[in-house]
Protein backbone atom coordinates (compact mmCIF):
# COMPACT_ATOMS: atom_id res chain seq x y z
CA UNK A 1 0.00 0.00 0.00
CA UNK A 2 1.62 3.28 -1.04
CA UNK A 3 2.28 6.15 1.31
CA UNK A 4 -0.36 8.54 0.01
CA UNK A 5 -3.03 5.86 0.38
CA UNK A 6 -1.92 5.11 3.96
CA UNK A 7 -1.94 8.84 4.73
CA UNK A 8 -5.47 9.15 3.34
CA UNK A 9 -6.68 6.20 5.41
CA UNK A 10 -5.10 7.56 8.58
CA UNK A 11 -6.61 11.00 8.01
CA UNK A 12 -10.02 9.42 7.38
CA UNK A 13 -9.73 7.33 10.54
CA UNK A 14 -8.68 10.39 12.53
CA UNK A 15 -11.73 12.36 11.40
CA UNK A 16 -14.00 9.44 12.38
CA UNK A 17 -12.34 9.33 15.80
CA UNK A 18 -12.97 13.04 16.25
CA UNK A 19 -16.64 12.47 15.36
CA UNK A 20 -16.89 9.58 17.82
CA UNK A 21 -15.14 11.61 20.53
CA UNK A 22 -17.60 14.45 20.01
CA UNK A 23 -20.53 12.02 20.30
CA UNK A 24 -19.03 10.47 23.44
CA UNK A 25 -18.66 13.92 24.99
CA UNK A 26 -22.33 14.58 24.28
CA UNK A 27 -23.26 11.27 25.92
CA UNK A 28 -21.68 12.56 29.15
CA UNK A 29 -23.82 15.69 29.00
CA UNK A 30 -27.17 14.43 27.78
CA UNK A 31 -29.33 11.45 28.87
CA UNK A 32 -28.33 8.15 27.27
CA UNK A 33 -31.70 7.73 25.58
CA UNK A 34 -30.76 10.83 23.54
CA UNK A 35 -27.01 10.25 23.14
CA UNK A 36 -26.06 6.67 24.02
CA UNK A 37 -22.34 6.05 24.67
CA UNK A 38 -20.23 4.99 21.69
CA UNK A 39 -19.52 1.58 23.23
CA UNK A 40 -23.27 0.83 23.49
CA UNK A 41 -23.73 1.69 19.82
CA UNK A 42 -20.81 -0.53 18.85
CA UNK A 43 -22.21 -3.44 20.87
CA UNK A 44 -25.63 -3.10 19.24
CA UNK A 45 -24.06 -2.80 15.77
CA UNK A 46 -22.06 -5.97 16.25
CA UNK A 47 -25.14 -7.68 17.68
CA UNK A 48 -26.99 -7.06 14.40
CA UNK A 49 -24.14 -8.55 12.40
CA UNK A 50 -23.83 -11.73 14.45
CA UNK A 51 -27.53 -12.44 14.94
CA UNK A 52 -28.83 -14.33 11.89
CA UNK A 53 -32.40 -13.00 12.11
CA UNK A 54 -31.15 -9.42 12.32
CA UNK A 55 -28.44 -9.89 9.70
CA UNK A 56 -31.14 -11.10 7.33
CA UNK A 57 -32.76 -7.65 7.54
CA UNK A 58 -29.48 -6.07 6.44
CA UNK A 59 -29.14 -8.57 3.60
CA UNK A 60 -32.75 -7.98 2.55
CA UNK A 61 -32.15 -4.24 2.30
CA UNK A 62 -28.92 -4.85 0.39
CA UNK A 63 -30.74 -7.10 -2.08
CA UNK A 64 -33.46 -4.51 -2.55
CA UNK A 65 -30.83 -1.83 -3.24
CA UNK A 66 -29.04 -4.02 -5.78
CA UNK A 67 -32.29 -5.13 -7.38
CA UNK A 68 -33.49 -1.56 -7.76
CA UNK A 69 -30.17 -0.27 -9.06
CA UNK A 70 -29.81 -3.17 -11.49
CA UNK A 71 -33.33 -2.63 -12.81
CA UNK A 72 -32.75 1.11 -13.20
CA UNK A 73 -29.37 0.50 -14.81
CA UNK A 74 -30.74 -1.93 -17.40
CA UNK A 75 -33.74 0.24 -18.29
CA UNK A 76 -31.62 3.37 -18.16
CA UNK A 77 -28.95 1.90 -20.44
CA UNK A 78 -31.54 0.83 -23.01
CA UNK A 79 -33.23 4.24 -22.91
CA UNK A 80 -29.88 6.03 -23.13
CA UNK A 81 -28.82 4.02 -26.18
CA UNK A 82 -32.16 4.73 -27.86
CA UNK A 83 -31.97 8.43 -27.05
CA UNK A 84 -28.36 8.56 -28.19
CA UNK A 85 -29.25 7.14 -31.58
CA UNK A 86 -32.53 8.95 -32.18
CA UNK A 87 -33.33 12.62 -31.65
CA UNK A 88 -37.03 11.74 -31.82
CA UNK A 89 -36.64 9.23 -28.99
CA UNK A 90 -34.75 11.78 -26.95
CA UNK A 91 -37.39 14.44 -27.58
CA UNK A 92 -40.08 12.08 -26.28
CA UNK A 93 -38.24 10.45 -23.38
CA UNK A 94 -36.22 13.30 -21.94
CA UNK A 95 -39.15 15.45 -20.71
CA UNK A 96 -40.75 12.40 -19.09
CA UNK A 97 -37.56 11.52 -17.24
CA UNK A 98 -37.07 15.13 -16.18
CA UNK A 99 -40.63 15.10 -14.85
CA UNK A 100 -39.92 11.88 -12.94
CA UNK A 101 -36.79 13.42 -11.48
CA UNK A 102 -38.89 16.14 -9.89
CA UNK A 103 -41.12 13.65 -8.04
CA UNK A 104 -39.92 13.14 -4.42
CA UNK A 105 -39.07 9.63 -3.29
CA UNK A 106 -41.86 9.76 -0.71
CA UNK A 107 -44.41 10.39 -3.45
CA UNK A 108 -43.23 7.25 -5.27
CA UNK A 109 -43.65 5.36 -1.97
CA UNK A 110 -47.25 6.54 -1.67
CA UNK A 111 -47.97 5.67 -5.34
CA UNK A 112 -46.47 2.21 -4.87
CA UNK A 113 -48.52 1.50 -1.74
CA UNK A 114 -51.72 2.54 -3.50
CA UNK A 115 -51.01 0.73 -6.81
CA UNK A 116 -49.31 -2.51 -5.79
CA UNK A 117 -50.01 -5.23 -3.27
CA UNK A 118 -46.67 -7.08 -3.12
CA UNK A 119 -44.10 -5.56 -0.78
CA UNK A 120 -41.04 -6.53 -2.81
CA UNK A 121 -42.49 -5.23 -6.07
CA UNK A 122 -43.42 -1.99 -4.33
CA UNK A 123 -39.84 -1.50 -3.13
CA UNK A 124 -38.41 -2.46 -6.52
CA UNK A 125 -40.77 -0.03 -8.25
CA UNK A 126 -39.79 2.80 -5.90
CA UNK A 127 -36.06 2.10 -6.31
CA UNK A 128 -36.26 1.93 -10.11
CA UNK A 129 -38.39 5.05 -10.53
CA UNK A 130 -36.19 7.16 -8.25
CA UNK A 131 -32.86 6.16 -9.82
CA UNK A 132 -33.88 5.60 -13.47
CA UNK A 133 -33.60 9.25 -14.61
CA UNK A 134 -30.11 9.70 -13.17
CA UNK A 135 -28.86 6.45 -14.71
CA UNK A 136 -30.35 7.31 -18.09
CA UNK A 137 -28.95 10.83 -18.27
CA UNK A 138 -25.53 9.80 -16.97
CA UNK A 139 -25.19 6.95 -19.46
CA UNK A 140 -26.49 9.18 -22.26
CA UNK A 141 -23.87 11.80 -21.34
CA UNK A 142 -21.18 9.14 -21.38
CA UNK A 143 -22.38 7.96 -24.80
CA UNK A 144 -22.38 11.53 -26.13
CA UNK A 145 -18.85 12.03 -24.83
CA UNK A 146 -17.62 9.40 -27.29
CA UNK A 147 -14.72 10.82 -29.26
CA UNK A 148 -15.60 11.71 -32.85
CA UNK A 149 -12.02 10.91 -33.82
CA UNK A 150 -12.20 7.41 -32.35
CA UNK A 151 -15.64 6.88 -33.88
CA UNK A 152 -14.38 7.79 -37.36
CA UNK A 153 -11.26 5.68 -36.92
CA UNK A 154 -13.32 2.66 -35.90
CA UNK A 155 -15.86 3.22 -38.69
CA UNK A 156 -13.01 3.31 -41.21
CA UNK A 157 -12.66 -0.42 -40.57
CA UNK A 158 -16.39 -0.88 -41.32
CA UNK A 159 -17.43 -2.82 -38.24
CA UNK A 160 -20.86 -4.38 -37.76
CA UNK A 161 -23.18 -2.60 -35.29
CA UNK A 162 -22.52 -5.21 -32.62
CA UNK A 163 -18.76 -4.97 -33.08
CA UNK A 164 -18.93 -1.16 -32.91
CA UNK A 165 -20.89 -1.47 -29.67
CA UNK A 166 -18.40 -3.93 -28.23
CA UNK A 167 -15.09 -2.31 -29.24
CA UNK A 168 -15.96 1.37 -28.93
CA UNK A 169 -19.26 2.21 -27.27
CA UNK A 170 -18.92 -0.04 -24.22
CA UNK A 171 -15.35 1.05 -23.32
CA UNK A 172 -16.39 4.67 -23.84
CA UNK A 173 -19.36 4.54 -21.48
CA UNK A 174 -17.82 2.32 -18.77
CA UNK A 175 -16.37 5.28 -16.79
CA UNK A 176 -19.78 7.01 -16.88
CA UNK A 177 -21.54 3.82 -15.82
CA UNK A 178 -19.24 3.35 -12.84
CA UNK A 179 -19.76 6.95 -11.78
CA UNK A 180 -23.52 6.52 -12.15
CA UNK A 181 -23.43 3.46 -9.89
CA UNK A 182 -21.42 5.30 -7.23
CA UNK A 183 -23.71 8.33 -7.29
CA UNK A 184 -26.93 6.33 -7.34
CA UNK A 185 -25.81 3.94 -4.61
CA UNK A 186 -25.99 6.62 -1.94
CA UNK A 187 -29.31 7.84 -3.31
CA UNK A 188 -30.69 4.30 -3.41
CA UNK A 189 -29.65 3.62 0.20
CA UNK A 190 -31.60 6.67 1.35
CA UNK A 191 -34.65 5.82 -0.75
CA UNK A 192 -34.83 2.18 0.29
CA UNK A 193 -34.96 3.16 3.95
CA UNK A 194 -37.93 5.43 3.26
CA UNK A 195 -39.62 2.70 1.22
CA UNK A 196 -39.12 0.12 3.98
CA UNK A 197 -40.12 2.55 6.70
CA UNK A 198 -43.52 3.11 5.17
CA UNK A 199 -44.30 0.10 3.06
CA UNK A 200 -42.37 -3.00 4.09
CA UNK A 201 -41.95 -5.61 6.79
CA UNK A 202 -38.31 -6.45 7.24
CA UNK A 203 -35.22 -4.58 6.21
CA UNK A 204 -33.18 -1.76 7.73
CA UNK A 205 -35.95 0.81 7.24
CA UNK A 206 -38.47 -1.40 9.01
CA UNK A 207 -36.03 -1.96 11.90
CA UNK A 208 -35.43 1.81 12.15
CA UNK A 209 -39.18 2.27 12.54
CA UNK A 210 -39.15 -0.32 15.37
CA UNK A 211 -36.30 1.49 17.15
CA UNK A 212 -38.22 4.77 16.85
CA UNK A 213 -41.29 3.15 18.40
CA UNK A 214 -39.13 1.77 21.24
CA UNK A 215 -37.37 5.12 21.65
CA UNK A 216 -34.11 3.20 21.33
CA UNK A 217 -31.44 5.61 20.09
CA UNK A 218 -28.61 3.07 20.33
CA UNK A 219 -30.63 0.68 18.19
CA UNK A 220 -31.46 3.43 15.68
CA UNK A 221 -27.75 4.31 15.42
CA UNK A 222 -26.79 0.65 15.09
CA UNK A 223 -29.19 0.07 12.19
CA UNK A 224 -28.16 3.32 10.55
CA UNK A 225 -24.54 2.22 10.76
CA UNK A 226 -25.45 -1.02 8.96
CA UNK A 227 -26.52 1.02 5.97
CA UNK A 228 -23.55 3.36 6.16
CA UNK A 229 -21.10 0.45 6.37
CA UNK A 230 -22.86 -1.29 3.49
CA UNK A 231 -22.65 1.80 1.27
CA UNK A 232 -18.97 2.34 2.18
CA UNK A 233 -18.09 -1.30 1.44
CA UNK A 234 -19.91 -1.33 -1.88
CA UNK A 235 -18.41 2.02 -2.90
CA UNK A 236 -14.94 0.67 -2.17
CA UNK A 237 -15.76 -2.37 -4.28
CA UNK A 238 -16.88 -0.11 -7.14
CA UNK A 239 -13.72 1.95 -6.69
CA UNK A 240 -11.66 -1.21 -6.98
CA UNK A 241 -13.52 -2.22 -10.15
CA UNK A 242 -13.05 1.30 -11.48
CA UNK A 243 -9.32 1.26 -10.72
CA UNK A 244 -8.97 -2.01 -12.65
CA UNK A 245 -11.27 -1.02 -15.53
CA UNK A 246 -9.59 2.36 -15.96
CA UNK A 247 -6.01 1.20 -15.37
CA UNK A 248 -5.09 2.46 -18.82
CA UNK A 249 -5.52 6.07 -17.73
CA UNK A 250 -2.41 8.19 -17.25
CA UNK A 251 -2.03 9.77 -13.83
CA UNK A 252 0.09 12.84 -13.31
CA UNK A 253 2.64 12.70 -10.54
CA UNK A 254 1.09 15.96 -9.45
CA UNK A 255 -2.31 14.34 -8.98
CA UNK A 256 -3.75 14.55 -5.47
CA UNK B 1 -4.92 7.10 -67.73
CA UNK B 2 -8.22 5.58 -68.64
CA UNK B 3 -10.59 6.84 -65.97
CA UNK B 4 -12.53 3.61 -66.15
CA UNK B 5 -9.43 1.79 -64.80
CA UNK B 6 -8.95 4.20 -61.94
CA UNK B 7 -8.99 2.82 -58.43
CA UNK B 8 -10.16 6.17 -57.07
CA UNK B 9 -12.21 8.42 -59.27
CA UNK B 10 -13.76 11.80 -58.59
CA UNK B 11 -16.00 13.20 -61.29
CA UNK B 12 -17.23 16.77 -60.78
CA UNK B 13 -17.52 16.26 -57.04
CA UNK B 14 -18.64 19.02 -54.73
CA UNK B 15 -19.17 19.10 -50.99
CA UNK B 16 -21.11 21.80 -49.23
CA UNK B 17 -21.58 22.17 -45.49
CA UNK B 18 -24.64 23.85 -44.07
CA UNK B 19 -23.82 26.54 -41.53
CA UNK B 20 -26.14 27.21 -38.61
CA UNK B 21 -25.32 30.87 -38.20
CA UNK B 22 -27.13 32.03 -41.32
CA UNK B 23 -23.98 32.93 -43.24
CA UNK B 24 -24.90 30.67 -46.09
CA UNK B 25 -23.52 27.26 -47.01
CA UNK B 26 -19.80 26.60 -46.97
CA UNK B 27 -18.28 25.03 -50.09
CA UNK B 28 -15.38 22.80 -49.15
CA UNK B 29 -14.94 20.93 -52.45
CA UNK B 30 -15.78 22.58 -55.75
CA UNK B 31 -16.39 20.45 -58.86
CA UNK B 32 -13.29 18.35 -58.25
CA UNK B 33 -12.28 15.71 -60.77
CA UNK B 34 -9.29 13.37 -60.71
CA UNK B 35 -8.38 9.73 -61.08
CA UNK B 36 -5.81 7.61 -59.28
CA UNK B 37 -4.48 4.38 -60.77
CA UNK B 38 -3.72 1.16 -58.96
CA UNK B 39 -0.35 1.23 -57.19
CA UNK B 40 0.00 4.98 -57.59
CA UNK B 41 1.08 7.16 -54.68
CA UNK B 42 -0.51 10.57 -54.99
CA UNK B 43 0.47 13.45 -52.77
CA UNK B 44 -2.22 16.07 -52.26
CA UNK B 45 -0.81 19.43 -51.32
CA UNK B 46 -2.47 22.68 -50.36
CA UNK B 47 -2.80 25.36 -47.77
CA UNK B 48 -4.60 24.70 -44.52
CA UNK B 49 -8.35 24.82 -45.07
CA UNK B 50 -8.28 24.24 -48.82
CA UNK B 51 -10.48 21.14 -48.60
CA UNK B 52 -7.84 18.39 -48.66
CA UNK B 53 -9.23 16.71 -45.56
CA UNK B 54 -12.80 16.97 -46.84
CA UNK B 55 -11.74 15.24 -50.05
CA UNK B 56 -9.94 12.68 -47.92
CA UNK B 57 -13.07 12.04 -45.82
CA UNK B 58 -15.13 11.55 -48.98
CA UNK B 59 -12.68 8.95 -50.32
CA UNK B 60 -12.61 7.28 -46.90
CA UNK B 61 -16.41 7.14 -46.84
CA UNK B 62 -16.61 9.19 -43.67
CA UNK B 63 -18.67 11.88 -45.35
CA UNK B 64 -20.78 11.91 -48.48
CA UNK B 65 -20.29 14.21 -51.44
CA UNK B 66 -23.08 16.72 -52.05
CA UNK B 67 -22.92 16.16 -55.80
CA UNK B 68 -20.86 14.42 -58.45
CA UNK B 69 -19.65 10.87 -58.80
CA UNK B 70 -17.23 9.22 -56.42
CA UNK B 71 -15.93 5.76 -57.10
CA UNK B 72 -13.41 3.79 -55.04
CA UNK B 73 -12.64 0.29 -56.30
CA UNK B 74 -15.76 0.64 -58.41
CA UNK B 75 -18.04 1.28 -55.43
CA UNK B 76 -19.48 4.23 -53.56
CA UNK B 77 -17.33 4.66 -50.45
CA UNK B 78 -20.11 6.10 -48.26
CA UNK B 79 -23.07 3.98 -49.33
CA UNK B 80 -21.39 0.60 -49.92
CA UNK B 81 -20.37 0.31 -46.29
CA UNK B 82 -19.70 -3.42 -45.98
CA UNK B 83 -17.84 -3.71 -49.31
CA UNK B 84 -14.91 -1.68 -48.01
CA UNK B 85 -14.29 -3.79 -44.91
CA UNK B 86 -10.55 -4.54 -44.97
CA UNK B 87 -9.99 -2.62 -48.19
CA UNK B 88 -9.02 0.81 -46.90
CA UNK B 89 -6.37 1.57 -44.31
CA UNK B 90 -6.23 5.05 -42.86
CA UNK B 91 -3.51 6.90 -41.00
CA UNK B 92 -4.94 10.04 -39.47
CA UNK B 93 -3.24 13.27 -38.49
CA UNK B 94 -3.47 12.34 -34.83
CA UNK B 95 -2.89 8.72 -33.92
CA UNK B 96 -6.48 8.06 -32.76
CA UNK B 97 -5.39 5.13 -30.64
CA UNK B 98 -7.93 3.70 -28.24
CA UNK B 99 -6.54 4.65 -24.82
CA UNK B 100 -7.98 1.53 -23.17
CA UNK B 101 -6.14 -0.80 -25.57
CA UNK B 102 -2.45 -1.63 -25.50
CA UNK B 103 -0.29 -1.05 -28.58
CA UNK B 104 -0.84 -4.67 -29.62
CA UNK B 105 -4.59 -4.50 -29.07
CA UNK B 106 -4.83 -1.27 -31.05
CA UNK B 107 -3.14 -2.94 -34.01
CA UNK B 108 -5.44 -5.93 -33.54
CA UNK B 109 -8.57 -3.77 -33.85
CA UNK B 110 -8.93 -3.98 -37.62
CA UNK B 111 -8.06 -7.68 -37.66
CA UNK B 112 -10.71 -8.38 -35.03
CA UNK B 113 -13.28 -6.46 -37.06
CA UNK B 114 -12.35 -8.63 -40.04
CA UNK B 115 -12.85 -11.73 -37.86
CA UNK B 116 -9.32 -12.96 -38.54
CA UNK B 117 -8.52 -16.08 -36.49
CA UNK B 118 -7.13 -14.77 -33.15
CA UNK B 119 -3.76 -16.53 -33.23
CA UNK B 120 -3.09 -15.44 -36.80
CA UNK B 121 -4.28 -11.91 -36.00
CA UNK B 122 -1.90 -11.66 -33.06
CA UNK B 123 1.01 -12.92 -35.16
CA UNK B 124 0.23 -10.34 -37.83
CA UNK B 125 -0.07 -7.53 -35.28
CA UNK B 126 3.18 -8.47 -33.55
CA UNK B 127 4.96 -8.71 -36.90
CA UNK B 128 3.88 -5.19 -37.85
CA UNK B 129 4.86 -3.75 -34.50
CA UNK B 130 8.26 -5.41 -34.87
CA UNK B 131 8.69 -3.97 -38.37
CA UNK B 132 8.05 -0.54 -36.94
CA UNK B 133 10.48 -0.98 -34.07
CA UNK B 134 7.90 -1.39 -31.33
CA UNK B 135 8.36 -5.02 -30.28
CA UNK B 136 9.41 -3.85 -26.81
CA UNK B 137 6.20 -1.85 -26.34
CA UNK B 138 3.42 -4.25 -27.34
CA UNK B 139 1.80 -4.21 -23.91
CA UNK B 140 2.17 -0.46 -23.29
CA UNK B 141 -0.90 1.73 -23.21
CA UNK B 142 -0.87 4.77 -25.51
CA UNK B 143 -0.25 7.21 -22.65
CA UNK B 144 3.09 5.48 -22.04
CA UNK B 145 4.23 5.92 -25.64
CA UNK B 146 5.81 8.95 -27.24
CA UNK B 147 4.05 10.76 -30.08
CA UNK B 148 6.26 9.09 -32.66
CA UNK B 149 5.61 5.67 -31.17
CA UNK B 150 1.87 6.24 -31.14
CA UNK B 151 1.93 7.23 -34.79
CA UNK B 152 3.94 4.08 -35.58
CA UNK B 153 1.22 2.04 -33.87
CA UNK B 154 -1.41 3.78 -36.00
CA UNK B 155 0.62 3.01 -39.14
CA UNK B 156 0.92 -0.62 -38.06
CA UNK B 157 -2.86 -0.69 -37.46
CA UNK B 158 -3.51 0.59 -40.99
CA UNK B 159 -1.11 -1.84 -42.66
CA UNK B 160 -2.06 -4.88 -40.58
CA UNK B 161 -5.39 -5.38 -42.39
CA UNK B 162 -3.48 -5.46 -45.71
CA UNK B 163 -5.71 -2.88 -47.37
CA UNK B 164 -5.81 -2.21 -51.09
CA UNK B 165 -5.81 1.53 -50.54
CA UNK B 166 -3.94 3.60 -47.97
CA UNK B 167 -5.18 7.04 -47.04
CA UNK B 168 -2.95 9.31 -44.97
CA UNK B 169 -4.03 12.69 -43.69
CA UNK B 170 -0.92 14.65 -42.67
CA UNK B 171 0.22 11.72 -40.54
CA UNK B 172 3.55 13.26 -39.55
CA UNK B 173 2.50 16.88 -39.04
CA UNK B 174 2.26 16.54 -35.27
CA UNK B 175 5.78 15.18 -34.95
CA UNK B 176 9.17 16.85 -34.71
CA UNK B 177 11.18 16.99 -37.95
CA UNK B 178 13.65 14.21 -37.05
CA UNK B 179 10.94 11.75 -36.03
CA UNK B 180 8.80 12.74 -39.01
CA UNK B 181 11.70 12.22 -41.38
CA UNK B 182 12.43 8.72 -40.07
CA UNK B 183 8.77 7.71 -40.10
CA UNK B 184 8.22 9.18 -43.56
CA UNK B 185 11.11 7.13 -44.96
CA UNK B 186 9.77 4.01 -43.25
CA UNK B 187 6.27 4.68 -44.53
CA UNK B 188 7.40 5.19 -48.15
CA UNK B 189 9.42 1.98 -47.99
CA UNK B 190 6.42 0.01 -46.69
CA UNK B 191 4.04 1.45 -49.27
CA UNK B 192 6.37 0.81 -52.20
CA UNK B 193 7.19 -2.72 -51.03
CA UNK B 194 3.51 -3.59 -50.81
CA UNK B 195 2.54 -1.84 -54.10
CA UNK B 196 -0.48 -0.29 -52.52
CA UNK B 197 -2.42 2.63 -53.87
CA UNK B 198 -1.95 5.58 -51.55
CA UNK B 199 -3.29 9.08 -51.15
CA UNK B 200 -1.11 11.24 -48.94
CA UNK B 201 -2.35 14.59 -47.70
CA UNK B 202 0.26 17.15 -46.71
CA UNK B 203 0.82 20.84 -46.51
CA UNK B 204 4.61 20.50 -46.86
CA UNK B 205 6.07 20.73 -50.34
CA UNK B 206 9.19 18.71 -49.53
CA UNK B 207 7.14 15.93 -48.01
CA UNK B 208 4.87 15.78 -51.07
CA UNK B 209 7.85 15.66 -53.42
CA UNK B 210 9.54 12.94 -51.35
CA UNK B 211 6.55 10.66 -51.09
CA UNK B 212 4.45 10.96 -54.23
CA UNK B 213 4.61 9.53 -57.75
CA UNK B 214 2.25 12.34 -58.63
CA UNK B 215 1.33 15.57 -56.95
CA UNK B 216 -1.94 17.47 -56.96
CA UNK B 217 -2.01 21.01 -55.62
CA UNK B 218 -5.38 22.15 -54.37
CA UNK B 219 -6.67 25.67 -54.19
CA UNK B 220 -9.55 26.58 -51.91
CA UNK B 221 -12.26 25.30 -52.22
CA UNK B 222 -10.73 21.95 -53.16
CA UNK B 223 -10.04 22.09 -56.86
CA UNK B 224 -6.87 21.15 -58.70
CA UNK B 225 -4.70 24.19 -59.39
CA UNK B 226 -1.63 22.25 -60.49
CA UNK B 227 -0.65 18.67 -61.17
CA UNK B 228 2.79 17.16 -61.71
CA UNK B 229 4.27 13.74 -62.37
CA UNK B 230 7.16 13.26 -59.94
CA UNK B 231 8.39 9.83 -61.01
CA UNK B 232 10.40 10.82 -64.06
CA UNK B 233 11.62 14.27 -63.14
CA UNK B 234 14.97 15.09 -64.73
CA UNK B 235 17.15 15.47 -61.64
CA UNK B 236 17.44 18.52 -59.43
CA UNK B 237 16.43 20.91 -62.17
CA UNK B 238 13.20 19.07 -62.71
CA UNK B 239 12.43 19.05 -59.00
CA UNK B 240 13.20 22.75 -58.72
CA UNK B 241 10.88 23.56 -61.61
CA UNK B 242 8.04 21.74 -59.90
CA UNK B 243 8.77 23.38 -56.54
CA UNK B 244 8.91 26.81 -58.15
CA UNK B 245 5.62 26.24 -59.92
CA UNK B 246 4.02 25.06 -56.67
CA UNK B 247 5.24 28.19 -54.88
CA UNK B 248 3.97 30.36 -57.74
CA UNK B 249 0.58 28.70 -57.56
CA UNK B 250 0.41 29.04 -53.79
CA UNK B 251 1.27 32.73 -53.97
CA UNK B 252 -1.22 33.26 -56.77
CA UNK B 253 -4.01 31.60 -54.82
CA UNK B 254 -6.83 34.06 -54.08
CA UNK B 255 -6.79 35.46 -50.53
CA UNK B 256 -8.26 33.16 -47.89
CA UNK B 257 -11.94 33.97 -47.48
CA UNK B 258 -14.68 31.49 -46.83
CA UNK B 259 -16.58 30.54 -49.95
CA UNK B 260 -20.27 30.96 -49.37
CA UNK B 261 -22.82 29.41 -51.66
Amino acid sequence: MNRSRVTRLLQGAASMLVLAAGWQALSYVFPHYLFPPVQDIIVRTVEVLITPALLWDVILTALRIFGGLLGAFIFGAVLAMLMGQSRTAENFVSPVLTFFQGIPALSWVVFAIIWFKGIEFRVLFIMVMTTLPAFTFQILDAFRSMSKDLFEMTMSFRPSRWTLFRVLIVPTIVPGILTAWKVNLGNAARVVVVAELVGATGGVGYELLRQQQLFDMAGAMAWTLQLVIFVLVVQQAINAVEAWALRYRAVSERAL
Amino acid sequence: MNKADAVIRFNDVSKTFRRRDGRGDFVAVDHLSFAIAEGEIVAVLGKTGCGKSTMFNIVAGLTEASSGEVSVLGHHPFRDFDFFRGKIGIVFQNDRLMPWRSALDNVLLGLQILNIEPKQAEETARRWLERLGLSGHVDDYPHALSGGMRQRVSIARAFAVDPEILLCDEPFSALDEMTARDLRAEFVRLVRQSHKTAVFITHQINEAMEIGDRLMLFHRPARIAYEAQLKNLSGEAGRKNVQDEIMRQLIAEPAASETAA
